[in-house]
Parts: structure tokens; C-alpha cells; sequence
């Protein structure tokens, strides 16, 4: 799509230089841990060595002896306030801190508050904890056992580990249909427990001013607003009231979904600036990151899909068991229990389906937040994609050729899906054949056959996967009742520049670039000259934050409707001037012009001065709007990925040679930064496909819990990706644009596998679980007498 | 704990402080000194967010004493930009898109800007190899490198 504005006003389509840069680029971002206040005290974390323990007796005074430790605050501090348990987003409840027991390995046990870091650090060593070790249930299928250890004992009532059921299509319809199927094929496949690991850890300055009763809060969090009003809701009774209460998200070192949920160190925070009345630092370090914030996926999923002969699917069913932790503290819009994992029907015209997910409790984390994806959009997108790659294998078909029989047709869109979805817009058949072109599929599907004729183990993965992001609508979707919009606010100011606030939160996305662009496309005022402001809630309208891929789908669009709005008013005031009839007038970026007489025009920045100086009688002075954007429908980017690995015979390491990307979010904003956050995607794929896991002993000690064993990939690792992309625009989005932060991330990891997989088929290998780390599939080469 | 008097040159100027023997060279710049352009994400030497030069050589500040840098000379990302002129791997971050969160950035260039200084005209691999102590979770790496082959190309001698 060529731009419709010039270089210099910049509006969509152009890849403008990023507006936050110049001050990352010289140190001079201003994250959490960078905040230092007059008198601010800093507080550290005692966590259970125990996954599962009962607390006996908890020993301050060596601590309270060390110079500069002032409190030690435990779960029976907390009680005194009822603050020792909270909410979950999921109406479960979760500890701040334990009066009772311990539920995980790291979990919070007591806080240390003291007047520098290695103070209280050197708190956190003396205090002594006296612990009584219980049963441990690591296994969520064990926790699910008659008899097995109940957790929840602080539940009256509660005599098992299961948290809730959901399913949702049509059973019996798909029974039927897997009967009458000429091909059915069944596979285990589980996603297990990753974290999203956003290289700046979560931490919070709280800073109660006990004059005024006004609390501010700088904190690492994706959703402000939301976060102000369940301060608000969660600690009224203490006397926090939200006129009160400031929330300010200040630069984000990554989020992920990482830093959407409220932890418990948040919270004793807060309490303890409440409590003492001073500001209260808490950053905790990467080992708690990693072994106490929410988890993402720990889904073992039982997928089935059902054929005809020639390959047409006829119906697909998957049976989850998802592992919660000891609290089901997923980040879920609240009526979506397991998210969104309903469109694992993903880019094919399967007519039935059905799926069922259990829940369960374990000594474990509570969680799961998203990594980098729709609410389980990746878990969804993994069981569909590989097994349309088992499902070819067992009918011997190509891939792709399978793929392409049972894509939804470009002319069916607006199209329902079996389990509900109307999914906006797609081409699925074009972006396929543009990546199997790019790529030279044919070429590598005979290179692969005279490597497997030498021995050589190669393999050409492909997905082509459909996403559902920017939640949502808000009659399907809402946050503890609070509807899922988005906001912008925008205000032109007499010189012509302009000052735009949102109700989400940049963590790295480039907001202050893209949403410039997005007003400097509706208003002609160059972005250049649009300075945009998010996440600190007194300034910022309210909003739901950064994830899901939100932010375009929802508050983009609101900064087009609120530009528009604007423009709306600056036509009338053109009209005024030029002394014509509204109609007119036409509209090119930047001025309003007579039809026919074009040198008869007015500039938006001589209709932003006349908006103070001179506007027409009657009307408001000023040039400004807010919109509240409800989108009719969520939207669906989509892709076509492949994939080639090499596999070392001698270790079993898996080495991606190429990664081809065809993405399509619609209209793009910012071609740079798109590209940008695909490649971002694509790394944060490639992590779980083959390095990154988070795992427990029987004694529920972590593994992972560190960046030792927790393999982030680095640049040696990491291939060179290769992007392209399709343009399907959204029909109902403002600018036809659709999310695309987290596309990548979702469709790269069955692309991984399928390559693995189709290097290993005619061996007899049809799945194999992720991480494939060298040691997995090295045994498996070994299994089937080609290691070396 | 003992206290031991240091003197640190740190882009350039001296900076004397009376540390405790186990403060951490990253505590003594982000605390102690209040230049919080370099940051900490790991606690294990890892992530390389924390890079700093100590006599030139990048090192993880996390896991040096601030009494190790007596005497010495640091250089940070404060320290990049000279008389209001962007150093050249700062503007190749810049225009090539070399950074999205902006929080292993400063140890990214710093690193960078070291590899640079021994080797003018890095080769692919020799970027990414020099590059494999900085993590970094949001750019998937291939904008790092083109911002560093930029600032290569800015700084041989041949470009002007």
C-alpha cells in the first residue's frame, strides 16, 4: 500500500525513525528501578525453600537486629488489614503472604523492609522460618486422582484439586462425524510451562503520602488503569480510594503478559507505604522472576481430527488438561476460562468440533498468563497446526497440498467458525503460495530427498495459522466487568501540534511512533508534531492496557475515531472561513480545500489557530476529542511460515537454516516497526520450540529457575529471519488494520516442530514434544538406529 | 563491613565515594552515582544488560566489586554520545531499528561499540558471536546486527 501522506506528515505507511529512541539510545529511559524518591526505603522477599509446607513459626528478631532492617512484615501482619489474600482475575483467590502454609518452591513467606537493598537483603538471610513439609502434587493428572493431597484446604467445602470444566461445540455432532470418518488420527501433544522472561524483572516503587491519603504507585505494569481500580476495589476498605490513587507505568523493559497480573510484592508494598508511610522500592531479581511470577501454557492436550479419504477434514476435537498451580491466577478476559483457545480450528473449513478442558490445582505457581500471545491462542494454534502435519502424514499427502484443500475459501470471509468465531477477513491460499514460492519449496523438497538418499537429516516445517487478537467486544469480553474498550483522548493545540493520551501501555511497541502515525494519517498534522503520553492514569484516559495484541485493534482504531472527530469539527470551522457549504469542501492530508477551486484552502494548522482565535459564533472554542472504541469484532491476522531445519546426527542438535515469515495484519502503520515485532515474535518461538522450559522434580523443586538453565536464545542461536507479507485489510477496523505483536510467537513453534518432524517421518517419527533440546531428539535418533 | 575509599574515572571524570568491600559495580553507578543508564536483569551474569567498559574491555557489572574499578577507568552509555554527537552505534540503533524496549540496548551498545574498536569490520558471525553475552528478548537480533554493520560502515575510516 503506498502512503497517502508525505514524508514529511508521515502518516501511515511510512517507516518513521522512532520517537522513543533518542532517549534509550542515550540511558535515558526512565524504568521502575531508575526512580528514586526522597526517604525511600526498599524492601526484600523471604521465599520458601518448601513446594509444599505448612509454616510453623516465622523468627524476626536477628533480622530486626540488623542495622537499617526497620519491619518484617508476615501474612499475620497483613491479616491485621485483611490483605493476606486477594483476588484473582479468574474470581480464584491467591496468597500475598501465607499464615498458614506455603503452596510452591519461592513462593512470598514474609517481607523485609529496610533503608537500602543489602540491608535488606541481609534482612532477608536472618529471618528464620520454621517449616513442617507436606505432600507434594507436581503431577496435575495425579492432583486429579481420588485420594490425592487436597490443596485448597483454606476452601470450605473443597475435597479435590479440580477448578472448573469448559467446554464449548457441539459433542455429539462430532462423535458422529468421527464415526462416519474415513481417516481419524489422535495425538498427545503438551506445551509446558514456559515464562516470558522480559529482560527488565517486575518491581514497583508504592509511595503513600499518609498527609493527603493520596497513593502513587510506579509500577511495572502493562495495564494501569485497570490495575488503579483494583487497588481501589481489593484495598478500599483500608482507606485507599481511587481519586486517591495514582498509577504510573513508566518505560517498560518488555511485558509480554508477564507484567499484566498483580503479585504479591506489589501489594505488600503498597502496604507497606501505607503502613509506614514512606516510599517503599521493590524490584525483584531474576530468580524470583522466573520461579514466582505467572507462568504461561502447561497445557496437556489430547487432539483428535477426523478426514475424508481425499483429505477434506470433517471434524476436529481436542480434551485438555491445563495446569493452574495452586491458584488459577490466569490472565483471561473473565468470561474465557481457557482464553481463546476456541479457535483451534485455526485457517481450515472443519464444519464439527468440539473441545473440553479441565482445570487442576498444584504445588506449583499460580498462573498462566499469555507469553507473548493472545489469551492461548499459541496452545490452540500448536495442536491444530501439528496435527494437520499428522493427519498428512497418515494420508501421505503433501503438507502444503493438504493445507491448501482445506483452507476457508478467500470469497467465505466474514466467516463463522465451528466453535463461533467470525473471523473478519483473510487469503489464506495467497500467502501460503507466496512463502512456498519465496522459499522454493519444490527445490527443497528434492533437496531433501538426496540428502535422506546420503543419510542427511533435513526437514521443511510449514504453518499457516489464524490468530484472534484485540479484545474485544464488549459484549463478549470484560476484565472483572470492566468492558474491554480502548481510549484516546487527542487535543490540537493553537500552533497546530497536537498532544494524544491512550488507555494502553507500550512496552516496547513504539506507541509514541505508531499512534503519531495513526493521527498524523487522520489529521494531516505531521507526527513529528504529535506528542503522545500513556500509562500514567491522571493524565491518560482510562483504558485496558497492552496485550492480546490490543492495542492497534482497539486503541489505534480510537485515535482514528477521536482524529476524525476533530477533523469533523476543523471542516466546519474551514467552512466558516472559506465562507462555503460543508459539502463543499474536500479533505487531502493536511487542509481542506474548495472543490473546484482548490486555491481556496485552509491548512488543519490554521484551522487548529482559528479553533482559539476565531471560530465561528456558536460553536465551542478548542480542537480536541476523546473516543471510547468498542470494536464490533475481534480480528484475525494470519500467516504462512515455513520452516528448514538441519538435524546433527552426532547430537541431535536441531539447527534452523532458514525461517520465512508471510504475515498478514492488514493495513500496516509503521512497515519498520511491524517487521520489528515479527522478528521479535519469531525468537520468542523459536524459545519454547527448541531451548526454553520451566519444570519440577516430585519434591515440586524448580528447574529453570534461572537464567543457568533457563535458555534464552541468544544471537548465536538465533537465525537470520526472513519477513514478507500479504494485505488482507480488516473490514471493520478504522484503518483496516489488525494486531500483529504477537503473530509470530504463535506461528513459529509448530513450524519448528513440523520441520523436526518431517526431517524424522520416514523413520516412523509423527511428533515430538517441545523443547526438542539436542538430548530429545538425539534419543530419539538413537531409538530409531540413525545417532552417530 | 569495611569502607575503602575509590577513585573511578567514568566517561571521563573522576568520581571519588567511600563504598562498602561488597558493593556491586552496577549499585555503585545506578545508586551511589545515579547514572541508571545501565541496568541490571539478571542476577548470574547472563543477560549483559549491565555491560560496562572497564579499561575498555566490556565487562557484566553485576559481577564486579566497585573497589575492583579503584584506580580504573568505566565507561558506560552516558558515556557514548561526545559534544552533543550521537557515537555511531547509537545512531545505528537508531535508524535501523536496533531496539524496541530499550532495556538490554545500553549493554548492547556497549558491547558493540568495544567489538568495533578492536575489529573495524566485523563479519556476521563475528557480530552475533561478540553479541551472545547480551540478551535480548524483544528484537530477535537481526536489527542489532544490521545497527552494528551501520555503525562499521560509519566508522571505517574510508566512509569519512
Amino acid at each position: 500500500m503506498e502512503p497517502k501522506t508525505s514524508a514529511a506528515i508521515c502518516g501511515m505507511g511510512h517507516s518513521m525513525k522512532r520517537k522513543e529512541d533518542p532517549r534509550f539510545i542515550r540511558g535515558q529511559g526512565r524504568y521502575v528501578d531508575d526512580i528514586k524518591l526522597p526517604g525511600m526505603l526498599h524492601m526484600d522477599i523471604v521465599r520458601s525453600p518448601y513446594a509444599h509446607a505448612k509454616i510453623l513459626a516465622i523468627h524476626t528478631e536477628k533480622a530486626l537486629a540488623i542495622p537499617g532492617v526497620l519491619a518484617v512484615i508476615t501474612g499475620e501482619t497483613l491479616k491485621a488489614y485483611k490483605l493476606h489474600w486477594m483476588p484473582t482475575l479468574m474470581s480464584d483467590t491467591q496468597m500475598v503472604l501465607p499464615v498458614e502454609k506455603v503452596m510452591y518452591q519461592a513462593q512470598e513467606v514474609a517481607a523485609v523492609i529496610a533503608t537500602d537493598r543489602y540491608a535488606a537483603a541481609d534482612g532477608v538471610e536472618a529471618v528464620e522460618v520454621d517449616y513442617e513439609p507436606l505432600p507434594v502434587v507436581v503431577d496435575p493428572f495425579k492432583a486429579l486422582e481420588p485420594g490425592a493431597p487436597v490443596l485448597r484446604t483454606d476452601k470450605e467445602g473443597k475435597n479435590d484439586n479440580h477448578i472448573w470444566h469448559w467446554e464449548t461445540g457441539d459433542r455429539a455432532a462430532t462423535e458422529r462425524a468421527f464415526a462416519e470418518a474415513d481417516v481419524t488420527v489422535k495425538q498427545d501433544i503438551y506445551i509446558p510451562r514456559i515464562h516470558v522472561a522480559s529482560i527488565e524483572t517486575c518491581g514497583c516503587v508504592a509511595d503513600f503520602n499518609k498527609t493527603d491519603t493520596h497513593l502513587t504507585v510506579y509500577m511495572t505494569t502493562q495495564a494501569p488503569h485497570a490495575i488503579r481500580t483494583v487497588i481501589a476495589l481489593v484495598a478500599g476498605h483500608v482507606g485507599l480510594s481511587e481519586e486517591k490513587i495514582r498509577v504510573i507505568s513508566p518505560d517498560l523493559g518488555g511485558g509480554f503478559g508477564g507484567k499484566v497480573p498483580v503479585y504479591p510484592g506489589y501489594v505488600i508494598a503498597v502496604a507497606a507505604s501505607v503502613v509506614i508511610g514512606k516510599p517503599v522500592k521493590w524490584v525483584e531479581d531474576r530468580m524470583e522472576n522466573l520461579q514466582a511470577d505467572s507462568f504461561a501454557r502447561d497445557y496437556h492436550m489430547t487432539a483428535e481430527l477426523a478426514a475424508k479419504k481425499d483429505g477434506t477434514m470433517t471434524a476436529l476435537r481436542i480434551k485438555t488438561l491445563a495446569d493452574h498451580g495452586y491458584a488459577d491466577a490466569a490472565a483471561n478476559p473473565s468470561k474465557f476460562p481457557a482464553g481463546l483457545f476456541s479457535i483451534c480450528t485455526g485457517s481450515y473449513d472443519i464444519k464439527t468440533a468440539f473441545t473440553e478442558m479441565d482445570a487442576a490445582y498444584t504445588n506449583k505457581p499460580p498462573g498462566g498468563v499469555a507469553y507473548r500471545c493472545s489469551f492461548r491462542v499459541t496452545e490452540a494454534v500448536h495442536a491444530i497446526e501439528r496435527m494437520t502435519d499428522v493427519l498428512a502424514q497418515e494420508l501421505k499427502m503433501d503438507p502444503a497440498e493438504l493445507r491448501f484443500k482445506n483452507f476457508i475459501p478467500a470469497d467465505k470471509f466474514p466467516y463463522k467458525s465451528a466453535l463461533g468465531w467470525e473471523y473478519d477477513s483473510g487469503n489464506y491460499k495467497a500467502a501460503l503460495e507466496k512463502a512456498l514460492d519465496k522459499i522454493g519449496y519444490a527445490e527443497l523438497r528434492k533437496e531433501q530427498a538426496e540428502k535422506r538418499a546420503k543419510g542427511e537429516l533435513m526437514g521443511i516445517g510449514i504453518c499457516t495459522f489464524t490468530e484472534i487478537v484485540g479484545a474485544g467486544p464488549s459484549k463478549d469480553f470484560d476484565i472483572l466487568g470492566i468492558k474491554m474498550f480502548d481510549s484516546a483522548e487527542i487535543r490540537v493545540h493553537p500552533t497546530g501540534k497536537a498532544i494524544a493520551r491512550f488507555g494502553t501501555k507500550s512496552q516496547g511497541q513504539g506507541h509514541e511512533t505508531t499512534y503519531a502515525q495513526i493521527v498524523a494519517e487522520e489529521l494531516g498534522i505531521p507526527a513529528a508534531h504529535i506528542q503522545v503520553e500513556e500509562g500514567d492514569t491522571d493524565t491518560a484516559p482510562y483504558g485496558l492496557g497492552t496485550y492480546a495484541s490490543r492495542s492497534t485493534p482497539t486503541a489505534g482504531a480510537a485515535g482514528a475515531v477521536a482524529a476524525r472527530k476533530i477533523r469533523d469539527k476543523a471542516k466546519k470551522i474551514a467552512a466558516y472561513l472559506l465562507e462555503v457549504s460543508e459539502d463543499d469542501l474536500e479533505w487531502e492530508p493536511g487542509k481542506f480545500s474548495v472543490k473546484g477551486a482548490p486555491q481556496k484552502s485552509k491548512t488543519i494548522q490554521e484551522l487548529a489557530f482559528a479553533a482559539y482565535t476565531n471560530h465561528p459564533p456558536g460553536m465551542e472554542a478548542g480542537l480536541e476529542a476523546v473516543d471510547y472504541y468498542d470494536p464490533p469484532n475481534l480480528t484475525f491476522p494470519f500467516g504462512s511460515y515455513v520452516c528448514v531445519v538441519d538435524i546433527d546426527r552426532g547430537t541431535g542438535a536441531v539447527k534452523v537454516r532458514r525461517f520465512l515469515a508471510i504475515d498478514d495484519c492488514g493495513n500496516i502503520i509503521n512497515p519498520m516497526i511491524v517487521d520489528g515485532q515479527i522478528h521479535g515474535g519469531l525468537s520468542m518461538g523459536l524459545a519454547p520450540a527448541l531451548f526454553e522450559e520451566i519444570s519440577y522434580d516430585e519434591s515440586g523443586n524448580i528447574s529453570g529457575g534461572s537464567f543457568m538453565d533457563y535458555l534464552v536464545p541468544t544471537a548465536m542461536e538465533t537465525p537470520n529471519w526472513e519477513t514478507d507479507k500479504t494485505v488482507t485489510p480488516s473490514p471493520h477496523h478504522p484503518l483496516g488494520a489488525k494486531g500483529v505483536g504477537e503473530s509470530a510467537t504463535v506461528g513459529a513453534p509448530p513450524a519448528i516442530v513440523n520441520a523436526v518432524v518431517d526431517a524424522l517421518s520416514h523413520l516412523g517419527v509423527r511428533h515430538i514434544e517441545i523443547p526438542m533440546t539436542p538430548e530429545r531428539v538425539w534419543n530419539i535418533l538413537k531409538e530409531k538406529g540413525v545417532a552417530e | 563491613m569495611a569502607r575503602h575509599q575509590i577513585q573511578v574515572k567514568i566517561n571521563g571524570t573522576d568520581h571519588k565515594a567511600e563504598v562498602e568491600s561488597r558493593l556491586l559495580l552496577v549499585h555503585l553507578l545506578r545508586e551511589t552515582l545515579s547514572m541508571t543508564g545501565t541496568h541490571i536483569g539478571c542476577d548470574t551474569t547472563h543477560c549483559g544488560a549491565c555491560t560496562v567498559l572497564l579499561d575498555g574491555v566490556p565487562v557484566k557489572s553485576c559481577t564486579v566489586l566497585a573497589v575492583q574499578a579503584d584506580g580504573r577507568e568505566v565507561k558506560t552509555v552516558e558515556g557514548l554520545e561526545q559534544d552533543g554527537k550521537l557515537h555511531a552505534i547509537q545512531e545505528g540503533f537508531w535508524q535501523e531499528h536496533g531496539l524496541q524496549c530499550g532495556f538490554c540496548t545500553p549493554g548492547m551498545m556497549i558491547t558493540s561499540s568495544a567489538l568495533l574498536a578492536s575489529n573495524p569490520d566485523p563479519s556476521e558471525a563475528e557480530i552475533r558471536k561478540a553479541i551472545s553475552g547480551n540478551l535480548c528478548r524483544c528484537t530477535g537480533y537481526v536489527n542489532i546486527i544490521k545497527s552494528v554493520q551501520y555503525a562499521a560502515a560509519k566508522l571505517r575510516p574510508e566512509a569519512g
